[in-house]
């Protein structure tokens, strides 16, 4: 377990962002926390993509540095295209949220309940 | 010849450019900027049938990297029809939309991406691509469903952000799960890769449970569904017959591809669990979709929990793998687009003549208004399963697959289901046609709501042209089925 831990650190933090993330965007009632647990839950596989492209030792893929074992640029050349897509995701989000406070007056999702109710 | 595949998403993009760019100085610019998209898109979209339909499936390599190392772009049978249904729907909605509306130039911009990633999603070969493509979709759908005015509307968009995002992302994870196993992201390579790896490795079905999650998200299947009865309600009538048509339908091809293309058959015989999770799952969501259509008043509801029915049955049959069932599949695809996409548009130009939404205020609408009327007529019992109209096609091959691969229970689910859609079809016909109207009834057209236009002769034209539609295509349901069958058939 402890070796899991010392060795492994990378993944037991992708996992555990993934949990706090997702817990956010279910538990809080407030949707710019959600958003912000979206970007955690994204941020945790981010750094997993990343993770697996590691070479213990390994040099960056440039030419004249290191000579032997690379690491793998492909997972990371993959999380800049999704993150970009994240900062897309969270631009559209934040301005649906203007628009939301706007017509009702809260981020709270119990409060714009009831003004829908009242509505 | 091929680049005409790889145009089918660029020149939407570039298109998407020019409604903003140019809006500052030319205030109505956006539609015909889209129109002129469209027709580029049929004629592009109509070469790639052509060829299809004589060399069988042709391929791109994006900026010259060969595959499996660079993205390929591939159009095959199954994917050939839908690319030409995404141009034909986006010339449609566009007819109805000159009038209709919305009017605004950032609108158009977000109706070309939405086309350019739908397109992509259908033509493209590679898992970490689509998931880029499926996300292009989702961006300029949240973008789209908010551009009603309304606050509801945000709420609703937010809220399919929050969950479509979430699904993508467990699609992502599943791609990286799948990297890390094979090396590759080529759709074909990995066929053999993951064989290599072996179907029962704790990496390829964990990467199955979680691509398949994320994808079911986007195709709205009961539970994960809760994002789109909202997103269809609260949008403008275009945009909602837009993403009812092709949105869920390029997730379901997606799954298609993935389960067959990546995983096979073998994976799902070597997997039994994966298949009866898939066909359970759908079960339910054919059954409870339609009762909770049975059970709204509000039109676009209706329709929005007619669709996550329907699509329980086209995921039920991709569980079977089965050759008819999935046949009928591709088919109910294409004709679920046409069918739905006609229906928000005919409820739309009820909304707008004369300001009716609810089932309420159907009643003797067929005397106010009968060729719309006709047209909901026929595009509902097409979408019950009635011969010799497009769903019948789907429906027939859907159960005829479930009984030669003798899942009973699914055939008995299709038979309910139709049933049930009948019924919640039925008692809107049944008021349309044989209830008298009631006496306040022109007092409703004011509070319609809606900036008070006319119905255009392109609205009404387009209503008809999809009733007409989702006959012809029954009629000629097994020349589809001839161009699809080549396609799936290497699959078994």
């Amino acid at each position: 377990m402890i070796d899991l831990l010392t060795t492994h650190y990378n993944y037991v933090a992708s996992i555990l962002l993934f949990g706090i993330g997702l817990y956010v965007v279910m538990g809080s009632r407030n949707l710019v926390k959600k958003i912000i647990g979206m970007n955690i839950f994204q941020v945790g596989i981010f750094l997993f993509f990343v993770t697996t492209g590691y070479v213990d030792g390994g040099a960056p893929p440039v030419v004249g540095h290191g000579e032997e074992a690379f690491v793998s640029p492909l997972p990371h050349v993959l999380i800049l295209t999704a993150i970009v897509v994240g900062v897309s995701l969270t631009a559209v989000a934040l301005a649906l949220v203007i628009r939301i406070y706007d017509g009702y007056g809260s981020l709270d999702e119990d409060v714009i309940k009831e003004v829908q109710v009242d509505d | 010849m091929t680049d005409a595949l790889v145009l089918l998403v660029v020149v939407p993009i570039a298109a998407s450019l020019f409604p903003v760019v140019l809006g500052g100085r030319f205030e109505r610019i956006g539609w015909f900027v889209a129109a002129a998209m469209g027709l580029v898109h049929l004629g592009l979209s109509a070469t790639v049938a052509a060829r299809v339909l004589d060399v069988g499936r042709i391929s791109y390599a994006v900026g010259g990297f060969e595959p499996p190392f660079g993205i390929e772009l591939v159009a095959d049978g199954i994917s050939a029809p839908l690319l030409v249904l995404v141009s034909l729907s986006t010339l449609g909605v566009l007819a109805y939309a000159r009038r209709a509306g919305p009017h605004s130039n950032a609108f158009y911009s977000e109706l070309a991406l939405l086309t350019a990633g739908i397109s992509g999603v259908f033509a493209t070969a590679d898992v970490f691509n689509l998931y880029v493509f499926l996300e292009i979709t989702g961006l300029a759908t949240y973008a789209l469903v908010a551009s009603g005015r309304s606050p509801s509307a945000a709420l609703a968009s937010l809220k399919y952000l929050f969950v479509g995002t979430i699904g993508a992302s467990l699609y992502l994870l599943g791609v990286g799960y799948l990297y890390i196993m094979t090396g590759t992201l080529n759709m074909a390579d990995l066929t053999e890769a993951v064989a290599a790896v072996g179907y029962t490795s704790p990496a390829i079905l964990t990467s199955f449970g979680l691509i398949v999650t994320g994808l079911l998200v986007k195709v709205a299947v009961f539970p994960l569904h809760t994002w789109q009865p909202g997103a269809y309600a609260e949008s403008p009538d275009t945009v909602s017959a837009y993403i009812s048509a092709l949105v869920s339908t390029a997730a379901g091809y997606a799954l298609v591809r993935i389960i067959y293309a990546v995983y096979t058959t073998e994976f799902l015989d070597a997997v039994p669990l994966a298949s009866d999770a898939l066909v359970a799952l759908a079960s339910v969501s054919i059954v409870v979709g339609a009762v909770l259509a049975v059970m709204q008043s509000d039109l676009k509801r209706m329709l929005a929990y007619s669709s996550v029915s329907q699509f329980g049955l086209v995921v039920a049959a991709i569980g079977l793998a089965n050759e008819t069932a999935l046949v009928g599949a591709v088919v109910h695809l294409v004709g679920h687009a046409v069918m739905k996409g006609g229906l928000f548009l005919t409820v739309g130009v009820f909304a707008t003549g004369l300001g009716v939404r609810t089932v309420e205020d159907f009643a003797g609408l067929a005397a106010k208004a009968p060729v719309s009327s006709a047209a909901f007529a026929v595009l509902a019992f097409s979408m019950v399963g009635i011969p010799p109209a497009v769903g019948f096609v789907g429906k027939w091959n859907i159960v005829v697959g479930a009984v030669e691969a003798g899942a009973w229970s699914v055939a008995a689910v299709v038979v309910v289901s139709t049933l049930l859609t009948l019924a919640y079809f039925g008692r809107v016909i049944e008021r349309m046609y044989f209830t008298a109207p009631e006496p306040e009834a022109d007092a409703v057209s004011t509070d319609g709501g809606n900036d008070a236009v006319e119905v255009s002769f392109g609205m009404r034209a387009v209503v008809v042209a999809s009733a007409v539609a989702a006959v012809v295509l029954g009629v000629l349901g097994s020349d589809l089925i001839a161009v699809i069958q080549p396609a799936l058939e290497v699959y078994f």
